[in-house]
């Protein structure tokens, strides 16, 4: 199987502190892949350093085998890297209807044209209407995007992520802050929007990370401590020490 | 529940339409050009009849006028309102655009180059986009105060150069040409102020509706998302500084138009032109008008165009109140003359708009007292000011008042003072008015 992300030997100081100590770790092609770790563990950080929105201290990221180190976001998200932000990170005076459909316009190859209007392009605004019925604010669709309710803005993060068709996809917790029954509902819009595309997911809620994920990393205090399935990482005795101990007395998460 | 597990991407077995399908539908009517075609075909209308209806030379001097800021600040605003970069150097595009314009317009005359005159505009459109290109290849990097600096820089740094080169920019006097000198346009040789009217109107009519269609493209679309949210934009495949970069270009295209109908209105440019001043009036008509909407500079461009020539011609004090007007618009109406017109939408929509229109009209009385006290007392003191010349007259209104007695003072002072505090007191019941009017009508989801 072939690698869709490769991460070798990632370092990211923060003035004197080093925060992301040196990580290596390689996503599979396809393959559901979450991050857990404490709070301050530096997996958004992590996250920021793969999608261009950090420079990296020392490592080397490769995307499909190929060099993405120095690059821009924007660069990075056309070589098929898309995603979402922990905090959410939307347009807010733009419609809702908007907001996925810029998510849509370069991967539809639209670029910066200005010999074409917007609104001609059946294409465009019906995918960019299926992303909003997928997500299920299709009756939003006319609202500012900053008004919507907080669960609705977490929806249209994820939107406008996956509306481009990334091959590789990355959350950064999906569900955070969402009731029960939201999450439910997330986790099977991730399952279904994931099918057949790598996803990369950094989720605290264990249910939804024993649920989704084909392989789990722990990442704490800025070094992977365990890779594996989740059977391995629960079976894992240097991850019940560091982190699962608290979940499994706390949560009755593991068993 | 908000997040919810709809499958329904598909059409659904019974034919019926998908609910996404109608939506794309409604985007998509609703965004169609044809919709605004009623809009343009009155807006050709209007520019058609003016001359008839306003037929006096200095009308038409004062339409060809706001012909020519109307696409000023139209093009200012792909910056500030739709782009969100703030300029303080827009002028630059608009004069060396007008300035090169000039200089094409004596090569006609004297070296013979063929160029009918309705041409000029586009090449002064060139000519702005040929400085546009790189001075937004390095001022679009940073959107901000960065950009705005280097806006001020650039502005300050043209404006030198055009005192310095006199060769080029004509020192004091300026650079000055003759429009009639190039081939006849079916017949027109563009002697007449209204044979320029309607040359003109034509150029702000193709002008406005490319700069509206550049709005709805990609480029147009996701210069709204960069404004909005530039690192967000970076993460959907956009650089926004190239997005920035582009609207840029196109905003100093169409700002070098304006140059160019400049010079053919007046044939003649100066140092005045491109200098901060300008950019700073650019500026004030946009954002009068509201940057927020498309038709907001065409706004702010008709009224502060007829305050510099009608206000200007009774009173030396009128860049004063188009002060006040601009600080007033900042503090109480950041969304500009049209925001305060589109905020009674819902009202009007609802048909409620009548009893707000009745508690406008009782707040209207207290507002022309304190407008005609204080308009009174700022003129008298004008006067009073310069007496060391010996005029104690002020004419305001019609009216000849002594301002070395007291009378006037006091009626200005009790008319200011008393509809100050008339219209303090009605301001809750306005605003009342006003959620009542407006609240049920957006109110429920
Ligand atoms: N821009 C920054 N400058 C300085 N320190 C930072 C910066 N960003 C993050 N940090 C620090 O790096 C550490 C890791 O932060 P990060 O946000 O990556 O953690 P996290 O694992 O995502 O935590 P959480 O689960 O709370 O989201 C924290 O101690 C944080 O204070
Ligand atoms: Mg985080």
């Amino acid at each position: 199987m072939s690698a869709a992300l490769q991460m070798q030997g990632v370092r990211k100081n923060f003035g004197p502190t080093e925060i992301i100590r040196g990580i290596d770790l390689e996503i599979r092609s396809g393959e559901r892949h979450a991050i857990i770790g404490p709070n301050g563990a530096g997996k958004s950080t992590l996250f920021h350093l793969v999608s261009g929105k950090y420079s990296k201290t020392a490592g080397r990221i490769l995307l499909n085998g190929e060099d993405v180190t120095g690059l821009e976001p924007y660069q990075i998200n056309r070589k098929g890297l898309s995603r979402s932000f922990q905090i959410t990170n939307i347009f807010p005076r733009l419609s809702v209807f908007e907001n996925v459909r810029c998510g849509l316009l370069w991967a539809m190859e639209y670029r910066n044209s200005f010999w074409r209007l917007v609104d001609t392009e059946r294409e465009l605004n019906e995918r960019a209407a299926q992303i909003l019925d997928e997500i299920g604010l299709l009756d939003r669709c006319d609202l500012p995007a900053g008004v919507l309710a907080y669960a609705e803005q977490r929806a249209l993060e994820i939107g406008i992520t996956i509306a481009g068709g990334a091959e590789v996809i990355m959350l950064d917790e999906p569900t955070a802050g969402m009731s029960h029954s939201e999450t439910e509902g997330v986790v099977a819009l991730i399952r279904r929007v994931t099918e057949g595309r790598t996803l990369v997911m950094v989720e605290h809620d264990m249910g939804v990370v024993f649920d989704l994920a084909d392989r789990i990393s722990v990442l704490v205090y800025g070094e992977i401590i365990a890779t594996g399935t989740p059977e391995e990482v629960r079976a894992s005795r240097a991850v019940q020490e560091a982190y699962l101990g608290a979940v499994d007395s706390a949560g009755q998460e593991v068993n | 529940m908000s997040v919810n597990q709809s499958t329904t991407t598909g059409a659904t077995a019974d034919g019926v339409e998908p609910a996404w399908k109608r939506v794309a539908d409604e985007q998509m009517r609703r965004g169609a050009f044809s919709r605004t075609l009623p809009v343009w075909g009155a807006a050709v209308v209007i520019l058609m009849i003016m001359p008839l209806v306003f037929p006096s030379a200095v009308a038409v001097t004062i339409m060809n006028q706001m012909g020519i800021s109307i696409v000023f600040a139209l093009s200012y605003n792909m910056l500030l309102g739709q782009g969100g970069m703030l300029s303080f150097g827009h002028a630059v595009y608009f004069g060396l655009g007008g300035f090169l314009s000039v200089h094409v317009m004596n090569s006609v005359e004297y070296d013979g180059w063929w160029l009918p005159l309705p041409l000029l505009p586009l090449v002064g459109g060139l000519f702005g986009l040929a400085f546009a290109i790189p001075i937004g290849g390095f001022s679009t990097r940073r959107a901000g105060t960065v950009f705005a600096m280097i806006s001020l820089g650039v502005g300050e740094l043209v404006a030198a150069c055009s005192i310095i080169f006199v060769a080029f920019f004509g020192g004091e006097e300026g650079v000055s040409g003759d429009r009639t000198m190039g081939p006849p346009v079916f017949g027109f040789e563009f002697l007449s102020e209204v044979e320029v009217y309607y040359l003109t109107a034509g150029v702000v009519l193709v002008a406005a509706l490319f700069m509206y269609l550049f709005s709805r493209t990609p480029a147009g679309r996701m210069a709204n998302a960069v404004r909005d949210n530039e690192e967000r934009a970076e993460f959907v495949g956009y650089s926004q500084r190239y997005v920035r970069f582009v609207s840029f270009c196109a905003s100093g295209f169409f700002a070098g138009m304006a140059g160019g109908l400049f010079a053919i209105n007046y044939e003649i440019l100066t140092e005045e032109n491109l200098n901060l001043v300008t950019s700073g009036w650019v500026l004030l008509m946009a954002f009068i008008g509201g940057v927020g909407f498309f038709v907001g500079p065409i706004v702010g461009a008709i009224v502060l165009t007829l305050l510099q020539t009608v206000l200007s011609n009774h009173t030396e004090l009128w860049q004063l109140y188009v002060g006040i007007l601009f600080v007033l618009t900042v503090m109480y109406a950041p969304r500009g003359l049209t925001g305060l017109v589109a905020m009674h939408g819902p009202a009007l929509r609802s048909g409620r708009l009548g009893p707000l229109v009745a508690a406008y009209g009782v707040a209207l009385v207290p507002l022309v007292a304190f407008l005609a006290g204080a308009i009174l007392l700022l003129e008298m003191g004008n006067v009073a000011n310069q007496s060391v010349v010996g005029e104690s007259e002020a004419h305001v209104f019609g009216l000849s008042l002594d301002v070395s007695t007291a009378p006037p003072w006091l009626v200005a002072a009790v008319l200011a003072v008393g509809g100050a505090y008339a219209l303090a007191r009605l301001a809750p019941r306005l605003r009342d008015a006003f959620g009542r009017a407006t609240g049920a009508a957006g109110g429920a989801p």
